[in-house]
């Protein structure tokens, strides 16, 4: 058992604090309740009443503009009322002071908390440590997980290419620091994907890498030869610093994804990327806004794949599937 | 064990077509909207009868349900589609059973978070007892009485059949 607190005795999603060891069914049935959450956005009212009274606050405890808004919309989609808070990343956040802060929440009588943390783990402290009552969702933990992210990549690439069987996908960038590239992973292989590729420098890969279910390519053209899926991450310029690649113009000459090199894939492969997207620094500007490119899908399947896993979590009659 | 008797539903749709083609000859820009999944079959059904042209939409109200913190999410919820624009217009919503009420309730208030219909008209294929809610069809096929260890069991599109089930 890697995280004995995600499902409830009864086998819904109480917590979803991580992909890994979560059965196939239930990573399906998120996808399945997103699909007509998607339609929700088209209504002149864009709005259900699934969490009507429900009360979930956004707990940021490092910056984030896509993700949290999009948890804020999601949750406000569904009806539910939304507290946001930015917890100052400056201050050092004691266990003590971290769990008074979760006393005061809980006796507001909420419902859920989206947490965000520099730090891995901390979405599952925080679930061994809330009161019975209250949902997790962890919205990013350190380099851990961040496996909402990953549902909505799935999410996107079921939409253009449901046979996961029959593809092949290559993830390329960052994987060491990763939390993005971890779900990715995890949620790939428990829907069986044929084959997931990792492309990266030595130096940006970790050592275990294999153990992972992925294959490993150093160099990016070998890595694209005939990929149905581009998952492209962002570099982070803290990397540079700590010596791990010699600079940004260097790593864009190896490892960017330009027009030319995504030839290289199927032709219809489609290009992704988590955001917020470097220009010219992992991706081409060409690629990033060109016809195979999915980035903005992404963005909105965000929002249905939030409602999904919200309305799973809040659910608490629903029986294992 | 179960007892099912087959039921003659020809004459209820029948029925239905008529007092609706009544109530609609004075309806400018009609649309129907059947609910998931009985309600859309009787709602094909009558699109063909009335007029192929009128717009048809389809509602799957699971997500206005007022049981779901008794009964969860309905693991098996389709997209609603409203193809056409509600403002304004003479909505015709159909289901094939009119029971408690309560799905008629939630179906309005999906419908009204599409826009503001200039009317809505509620047709049903069976009107049974049981209302637990103040609403009432506009047009029905047919009214049965039913105990209460008795269901009606729609099957479909094609073709429709229905069934009083006895649970014994």
């Amino acid at each position: 058992m890697n995280h004995p607190l995600q499902p409830d005795q009864a086998g819904s999603l109480k917590h979803f604090l991580t992909i890994e060891g979560l059965k196939r069914e239930i990573l399906v049935s998120i996808l399945d309740t997103a699909e007509p959450m998607t339609e929700v956005t088209d209504r002149s009212i864009k709005k259900i009443p699934l969490l009507r009274g429900k009360t979930v606050v956004n707990l940021f405890f490092e910056p984030s503009t896509r993700t949290r808004t999009t948890f804020e919309l999601a949750a406000k989609r569904l009806s539910a009322d939304v507290l946001n808070i930015a917890v100052d990343t400056s201050a050092t956040i004691k266990g003590e002071s971290l769990l008074d802060m979760l006393r005061n929440l809980e006796a507001m009588h909420v419902d859920m908390f989206v947490v965000r943390h520099p730090q891995s783990g901390a979405a599952h402290f925080i679930a061994q440590h809330v009161a019975p009552h209250i949902s997790i969702i962890n919205a990013g933990d350190g380099r851990h997980a961040h496996p909402t992210q990953a549902m909505l990549d799935v999410f996107t690439i079921r939409r253009h290419k449901p046979d996961f069987g029959a593809l092949r996908i290559a993830i390329i960038g960052d994987i060491l620091h990763s939390r993005v590239a971890r779900s990715q992973i995890h949620a790939l292989n428990t829907l069986l994907t044929g084959e997931v590729r990792v492309i990266a420098p030595k130096t940006l890969l970790p050592v275990d890498v294999e153990s992972l279910g992925v294959k490993v390519f150093y160099n990016l053209r070998a890595g694209l030869k005939g990929v149905d899926v581009v998952i492209m991450l962002r570099l982070q310029h803290e990397r540079m610093q700590a010596g791990r690649l010699p600079s940004e113009h260097e790593y864009y000459h190896r490892y960017g994804l330009t027009r030319d090199r995504l030839q290289l894939a199927k032709p219809d492969a489609l290009v992704m990327h988590p955001g917020p997207v470097n220009r010219g620094v992992e991706i081409s500007s060409s690629v990033a806004d060109g016809s195979q490119s999915v980035i903005l899908e992404q963005v909105s399947h965000g929002i249905a794949i939030r409602m999904a896993v919200m309305s799973m979590a809040l659910d608490r009659t629903r029986a294992a599937s | 064990m179960t007892i099912t008797t087959e039921y003659d539903i020809t004459t209820a749709l029948e029925n239905l077509a008529q007092s609706l083609t009544i109530r609609l000859s004075s309806k400018q820009t009609p649309a129907i909207i059947g609910i998931h999944t009985g309600g859309v079959w009787v709602a094909e059904y009558l699109k063909q009868r009335l007029s192929g042209k009128i717009p048809l939409g389809t509602l799957d109200i699971s997500f206005y349900r007022d049981d779901f913190s008794r009964v969860g999410i309905n693991p098996e919820v389709r997209p609603s589609q409203i193809p056409f624009d509600i403002d304004d217009r003479h909505i015709i919503l159909v289901d094939d059973v009119l029971y408690t009420g309560r799905t008629i309730r939630a179906a309005l208030n999906e419908i009204f978070d599409y826009g503001r219909p200039a009317s809505i008209l509620l047709a049903v294929l069976i009107e049974r007892d049981g209302r637990q809610l103040p609403i009432t069809a506009d047009c029905v096929g047919d009214r049965i009485a039913l105990r209460e260890d008795e269901q009606i069991k729609l099957s479909g599109p094609s073709p429709l059949n229905l069934e009083v089930v006895k649970l014994s």
